[in-house]
């Protein structure tokens, strides 16, 4: 074991991560010692070549097909230099404050986080592409939500010098997508916070963080470590865990914490989704453009948000429910496809958590609701007839048996898209807005820390990440991610001047 | 996972994407490397489940049909590996879904495949397609805090 100290240890180097960072630059610069721990690789611009398989491979944990314990649903997150915002799309939006109350977290309010995300927002260069910039995918959601009924808004994204490759979701393969990656990491080692890659956290103990750093595996991509493989005891007098909502309850679980704080792992939600596709008579521009410039928010009244999307063949094909020539079909028809996103905005709920195995790997229990399959019913009907309303010739929606409808058969949508056509385990459901696990809230019998992250009864632990929702954003949540993790590094300050 | 069972698999493979069936042996081989890279990182319970299931749905039709899976025709395999997805049993469903990922993967992660179907993402994005990208204002605060 290789001893080393710091002032502030920081698990995780994505959304929460990385903002914590760039937020303790200025004690970095006062000759703190700040360290981010990342357990993914660093890859180097010209290795984010937007290949499907290689690309998964390296930038998301298990390829991007974690499975929930009982194999139903795959999560999708990061495991790189910059965690999930180095695949994530870009879509920028603030909690609503309906969601943010209903928290009932004491000491958090909307009017601060929402202030935080406006400034991550500008620092994230955050604006509307314009009209110019938007794909056909794009805009037959938009027309189609027109003929429909649905309103469709705009989606601000996070780019600069965006060439349209619509690869977001594999890396960006022209450094255009500002995630912790290219923003917030890069100007804090700028300024003295050391990242060491390939670290991961195993253990935490009293101001002491066990780290394991691997070597790079022969023939994979990113450079090797900071540090020397090997096993290392880093004592800190802050420890700040931002491993995302699957990690950091597991670090937390496999460290003991359990023992005194019950709501650990507890209240995990995911916004579980579909991939809907449409096919047109004519070619369309789909895999070229930004892929994500329109949603209908439906939260409220039945529980789902639509996104425009558009995958990769392998995704694609994975995401069709069923198999056999009618799925080919689809994929050979790849110019011509419209592809939607139906998300639905689950709640936190008894015995959906994360937990660890025998060896303290993560296991997520989850189960689908009757309301979270109500509104993927209710979503998956709405795609269709904006599919058709865009003039699609046919769509393939998997709540129907056989999962396909033709124009001529809009008129039974309702009669034939159903939720006991809902198996799990056979409908592709698959999620990447994963939340909770280190809930906030008043004391341990109810949360895992308070609102600014501080663990209960452990004052040199914070959480800074996804796992401090008490339940789901219902939006896409990775600039409140950043503005909870700033309120972190704030905190922090301040215990640093007194 | 695939060499004891390899006619097993590849019936099955062809029964998921119809379009297998017209790989030459270098496709194949193609196909059957990228499963076994990915199986490569994945538990050994795993790849023994998968062996097990490849094997079951071979002579599962064999009192029924009197025959092999890879011996029957397509009408009857699609019925069969249908029955398996619809399983009330939820070991099944999964076992059925890994296997159906990872024929898809190995198929749809081949280059010739992805451009056979039209795919075109291309790191040069617009201009890739049009000789020229549109631009939209770039006016950010890099790194500020
Ligand atoms: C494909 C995809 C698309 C998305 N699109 C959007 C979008 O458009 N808009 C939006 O708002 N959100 C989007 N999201 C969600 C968003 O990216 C995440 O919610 C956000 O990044 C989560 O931040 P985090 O800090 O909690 O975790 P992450 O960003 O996942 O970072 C956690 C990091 O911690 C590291 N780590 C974990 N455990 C350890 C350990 N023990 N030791 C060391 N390191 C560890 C991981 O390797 C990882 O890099 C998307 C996500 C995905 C996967
Ligand atoms: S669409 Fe734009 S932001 Fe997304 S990967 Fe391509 S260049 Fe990067």
């Amino acid at each position: 074991m290789i001893d080393r100290a710091y002032d502030v240890v920081i698990i995780g180097s994505g959304a929460g991560g990385g903002t914590v960072a760039l937020g303790l630059a200025p004690l970095a610069e006062q000759g703190r010692r700040v360290l981010v721990l990342e357990q993914g690789p660093r890859l180097a611009d010209e290795e984010f070549t937007g290949e499907e398989l290689e690309m998964a491979e390296a930038l998301y944990a298990d390829s991007g097909g974690f499975l929930t314990a009982d194999g139903t649903m795959t999560l999708a997150f990061g495991r790189v230099y910059g965690g999930s915002t180095a695949v994530y799309t870009g879509t920028s939006l603030i909690a609503e404050p309906r969601v943010v109350e209903s928290w009932g977290v004491p000491g958090l309010s909307h009017t601060d986080l929402a202030e935080r995300s406006r400034r991550f927002a500008e620092q994230n260069n955050v604006h509307l592409l314009e009209p110019v910039e938007i794909n056909e995918n794009n805009t037959l959601f938009a027309a189609g939500c027109e003929q429909a009924g649905f309103e469709a808004q705009q989606f601000p994204v996070n780019v600069k010098g965006c060439r349209g490759s619509s690869l977001c979701n594999l890396g960006c393969p022209n450094a255009a997508k500002q995630g912790t990656d290219r923003v917030q990491l890069p100007a804090a080692e700028r300024r003295g916070v050391e990242v060491v890659s390939r670290a991961e956290a195993t253990r935490i103990e009293e101001k002491l963080v066990v780290v394991r750093v691997s070597a790079a595996p022969a023939g994979g991509k990113g450079s090797p470590s900071e540090w020397e493989p090997g096993e290392y005891r880093v004592r800190a007098g802050a420890v700040v865990v931002a491993g995302g909502a699957v990690g950091s309850p597991a670090l937390l679980l496999r460290s003991g914490f359990g023992k005194r704080l019950p709501r650990l792992g507890e209240g995990f939600t995911c916004h579980p989704a579909f991939i809907l596709v449409g096919e047109h008579s004519r070619e369309i521009t789909n895999d070229v453009g930004h892929p994500k410039s329109y949603y209908v928010d439906r939260a409220v009244e039945e529980g789902y948000v639509l996104e425009t999307c558009m995958y990769f063949p392998f995704v694609t094909a994975k995401s069709l429910v069923g198999f056999g020539a009618t799925n080919e079909s689809f994929l050979r028809a790849f110019p011509r496809l419209q592809m939607i996103l139906v998300l639905a905005c689950d709640r936190a709920t008894a015995g959906n958590r994360v937990a660890v195995d025998s060896r303290g790997q993560p296991v997520v229990h989850y189960r689908f609701t009757d309301e979270v399959v109500r509104a993927l019913a209710a979503g998956t009907r709405a795609s269709a007839r904006i599919f058709f309303g865009a003039g699609a010739a046919r769509v393939h929606v998997p709540l129907a048996s056989p999962p396909e409808l033709r124009a001529p058969e809009a008129g039974e949508i309702d009669e034939r898209i159903r939720p006991e056509h809902f198996v799990a385990g056979t409908v592709p459901v698959s999620a990447a807005h994963l939340m909770g696990g280190c809930g906030m809230g008043s004391s341990a019998a109810d949360s895992v820390t308070d609102s600014w992250g501080r663990v209960h009864e452990h004052p040199w632990l914070r959480v800074a990440d996804s796992s401090l929702f008490p339940d789901s954003l219902q939006i896409n949540p990775y600039l409140t991610i950043m503005a909870l993790a700033d309120r972190v590094a704030e905190a922090i300050r301040e215990d640093a001047i007194r | 996972m695939i060499p004891p069972g390899r006619r097993a698999f590849r019936s099955l493979a062809v029964t998921i994407v119809p379009g297998a069936a017209r790989l030459d042996a270098e496709g194949w081989q193609d196909v059957e490397a990228r499963i076994e890279a990915a199986l490569r990182t994945r538990p050994p319970r795993l790849r023994r489940g998968l062996r097990l299931l490849v094997l079951a749905l071979e002579w599962s039709p064999l009192l029924r049909h009197r025959r092999r899976f890879s011996r029957l025709d397509d009408a009857r395999r699609t019925q069969i590996l249908d029955r398996v997805q619809r399983s009330p049993n939820l070991l099944l469903r999964r076992g059925f879904w890994g296997l159906r990922t990872l024929v898809l993967l190995g198929y749809y992660g081949r280059s010739e495949v992805r451009r056979s179907v039209g795919y075109r993402a291309d790191p040069d994005g617009w201009a890739a397609l049009m000789g020229d990208f549109p631009t939209g204002p770039e006016d950010g605060i890099e790194g500020g805090s």
